[in-house]
C-alpha cells in the first residue's frame, strides 16, 4: 500500500483517539459517562466487525462472547475476591477459550446455517447463566462493587467508582482494539479475511486454508467483544444474565450495520449514534423505538452501507 | 521426468460418469491441450486434479507422491494452480488486491507472516505478474470493471503471481478478441518456459499451435492422444470433434 496513503490513515485514526482523549475536558458529567459506555460498546461492536466486516461471516452469537467476558471478569471478583487486571484478563481468556471450542464447530457452517447455529449455541449460554443461578444469581445479577478492590497503580489509588477512571480505562480499551484491527486490516491475515468475503471458492483455491482463517477470525472477533465485556463488569460494577439475552447480539450488528461495516470507524459512529438516538427520542416520547424505526428507515434509504461505508464510497475511497 | 500422473481416474455424480478410467501422464515442462465437445468432462478431469472435487475411484501422483487425499490450498502449495474457466477474480477489490493475495501466499510461511509481510515484496510480485500478462495500466482498477478478456488475463496472472509448477489453464481465450489470442498464445509459450502447462481449450487453432500432446476426451474417457499432427489425422477424432467442427 502507498505510504502516503497509509499516514493520511494513520492520522485520522489517531486523530479520533486523541479527540476522544481531549473531549473528556469539555463534556458534561452526563455526556462523559456516555461517552465511556459507547467506548466499551463499540469496541464490542469493532470486534464483531472483524467477523461481520471484514470476514462476511454473519454472527447472531456474539453477546455468548459479551458475556463471557462480564462473567469470566466478574464470578472471580466476587468469588475470589481477584483485582482488576487478574479479573480482566481471566475475562478475556474465557472469551478466547470459548471462541476456540464453540469456533472448532462452527466454523464448518456459512451463510444462513452460521446464523442459525451461533444464535442456538448463544441461547444455550444464555440460558445455561440462568440454570446456574446458584452462582449466577441469573436475571437479578451480581453487583460487584463491594468486593472490587481500587486498582494501584505507582502510588495512585483508582477507585472505578470515579468517572475519570471508567472513562479513561474505556478509552484505553477502546484505542488499543482499534489499533488492533487496524494492523490486523492491513495485515496479510487481514487481506485474506476480505477474500474469503468477497470469494471463499477462489480464496481455497489461492492456496489459503480458508477453515483455519475463519477460525482464527471468530477467535479474535470474539476475544475483542469479551474483552470489552469484561472491561464492562468491572467499570459498571454489575453482572446478570441481560449480557447474554439475545439483545446483546443483535446490538452490534446493528451498531456495525449502521456505522458501516467493513470500515474501522464505522463501530465507533454506528454505537454513538445509536446510542444517543435512543436516549434523545426517550427524551421525547414514551413509544420513543418509532423515532429509533424512522431514523433507521432513513438511514439505510440514504447511507445503504452504513455511514462510514457510504462516505468512503462517495468521497473517501481510501478509508480502510 | 513425469509431473503429473493419474492412474484410474473416475468421478460419478450419481448415474452420470463425468470422468471414467482416465489415465493421464505428463512430463515435465511439457504444454499439453486436454480437448473434448461439451460435456466430454475436461473440467471435471482438472478440478479432480486440483482438488476442487474428490474422485470417485483413481489416483493422482503428482512429483511422484499421491496427492489424491490432499484438500485443494494444500495441492496450491505443492504447486499445482488452476485459473477459472468462469472468470472468480475478486470484482469488487482492484487488480493489484487480486494479485496480492496470490504473491502473498507463498510468502507467508510461519506464523509471524501471516501477521507481518513487507508490502514491497509483495508489491514486487504483484507488478511482475501484471506485467507479464500486460495489465500493469490497470492495477488500481477494480477487477469488475475489466472487460471480460482483461479479467481472464488477470486471473492467469494471479495463477502466475503463485509461481506454478503445473499450471491448469481452463478455457483461457473464451471470451477474448483475436489480436489478443496470438498475443495469449505468446504468454504461454512464455509460461511454459518455468512451468508445464495443462491447457483446456476449444479453439483448435490455439491448441494445434500450442500443444506437444493433445489428449482428447469424449464421454469422460480419453479416446485419442497425440502429436497435433496425429490427432488430426484421427479418424474417431474426427468423428468426436472435429468433424463437427467441420460441418459447422
Amino acid at each position: 500500500m502507498n505510504r502516503r496513503i497509509f499516514a493520511r490513515v494513520l492520522a485520522l485514526h489517531l486523530g479520533v483517539v486523541a479527540l476522544l482523549l481531549v473531549a473528556q475536558f469539555f463534556l458534561s458529567p452526563y455526556h462523559h459517562t456516555n461517552l465511556a459506555r459507547i467506548m466499551i460498546f463499540a469496541t464490542f461492536a469493532s470486534g464483531y466487525n472483524i467477523l461481520l466486516g471484514y470476514t462476511g461471516l454473519l454472527s447472531l452469537g456474539h453477546a455468548m462472547f459479551f458475556a463471557a467476558g462480564v462473567y469470566g471478569a466478574g464470578l472471580p471478583v466476587f468469588y475470589l475476591g481477584f483485582g482488576a487486571p487478574e479479573a480482566f484478563a481471566t475475562g478475556v481468556a474465557s472469551s478466547f477459550a470459548l471462541a476456540i471450542v464453540f469456533g472448532l464447530i462452527v466454523i464448518r457452517t456459512g451463510g444462513v446455517s452460521f446464523l442459525i447455529v451461533t444464535l442456538m449455541f448463544a441461547q444455550a449460554a444464555f440460558l445455561a447463566t440462568l440454570y446456574f443461578n446458584e452462582i449466577t444469581l441469573g436475571d437479578q445479577g451480581i453487583v460487584i462493587s463491594q468486593t472490587l478492590p481500587p486498582l494501584e497503580v505507582g502510588g495512585a489509588v483508582l477507585e472505578f467508582s470515579d468517572p475519570d477512571v471508567k472513562y479513561n480505562a474505556a478509552l484505553l480499551l477502546f484505542a488499543v482494539a482499534f489499533l488492533v484491527c487496524m494492523a490486523i486490516v492491513y495485515s496479510p491475515i487481514g487481506r485474506v479475511f476480505v477474500a474469503i468475503r468477497e470469494n471463499e471458492a477462489r480464496t481455497r483455491m489461492l492456496g489459503y486454508n480458508t477453515y483455519k482463517y475463519k477460525l482464527a477470525s471468530l477467535t479474535i472477533s470474539a476475544t475483542i467483544s469479551g474483552a470489552s465485556g469484561a472491561m464492562y463488569a468491572l467499570l459498571f460494577s454489575y453482572i446478570g444474565s441481560t449480557f447474554a439475552s439475545i439483545e446483546y447480539s443483535i446490538f452490534p450488528l446493528l451498531w456495525t450495520l449502521v456505522g458501516g461495516m467493513g470500515t474501522l470507524l464505522g463501530p465507533l459512529l454506528g454505537t454513538g449514534l445509536m446510542f444517543y438516538l435512543v436516549d434523545i427520542a426517550s427524551g421525547l416520547t414514551e413509544s420513543h423505538l418509532i423515532v429509533v424505526g424512522i431514523a433507521l428507515v432513513a438511514l439505510v434509504l440514504y447511507f445503504p452501507k452504513g455511514l462510514m461505508g457510504t462516505i468512503r464510497e462517495k468521497w473517501l475511497p481510501w478509508l480502510p | 521426468m513425469t509431473l503429473l500422473e493419474t492412474s484410474g481416474l473416475s468421478k460419478r455424480f450419481g448415474g452420470l460418469r463425468a470422468v471414467e478410467d482416465v489415465e493421464l501422464v505428463i512430463p515435465t515442462g511439457e504444454i499439453r491441450a486436454v480437448i473434448g465437445p461439451n460435456g466430454a468432462g475436461k473440467t471435471t478431469l482438472v478440478s479432480l486434479v486440483s482438488g476442487r472435487l474428490e474422485p470417485t475411484a483413481g489416483s493422482i501422483r503428482f512429483k511422484g507422491e499421491d496427492i489424491a487425499g490432499l484438500r485443494a490450498w494444500d495441492r496450491v502449495r505443492r504447486g499445482i494452480v488452476y485459473t477459472f474457466q468462469v472468470t472468480s477474480v475478486y470484482a469488487n477489490l482492484t487488480c493489484y488486491e487480486n494479485v496480492a493475495l496470490a504473491a502473498q501466499r507463498r510468502m507467508m510461511k510461519g506464523p509471524r507472516d501471516r501477521l507481518m509481510l513487507a508490502e514491497s515484496r509483495v508489491a514486487r510480485d504483484v507488478e511482475r505478474a501484471l506485467s507479464r500478462v500486460g495489465l500493469t495500466d490497470e492495477t488500481r482498477r477494480r477487477a469488475g470493471e475489466l472487460p471480460y478478456g482483461h479479467q481472464r488475463l488477470l486471473e492467469v496472472a494471479m495463477g502466475l503471481a503463485l509461481d506454478p509448477e503445473l499450471l491448469i489453464l481452463d478455457e483461457p481465450t473464451q471470451g477474448l478478441a483475436l489480436d489478443e489470442i496470438s498475443g495469449f498464445c505468446d504468454l504461454v509459450r512464455a509460461i511454459s518456459e518455468r512451468a508445464t502447462v495443462l491447457l483446456i481449450e476449444h479453439n483448435m487453432s490455439v491448441v494445434l499451435e500450442l500443444a506437444q500432446l493433445i489428449t482428447v476426451m469424449d464421454k469422460g474417457t480419453v479416446i485419442a492422444e497425440g502429436t497435433p499432427a496425429e490427432i488430426e489425422r484421427n479418424p474417431e477424432v474426427q468423428r468426436a470433434y472435429l468433424g463437427t467442427d467441420a460441418a459447422a
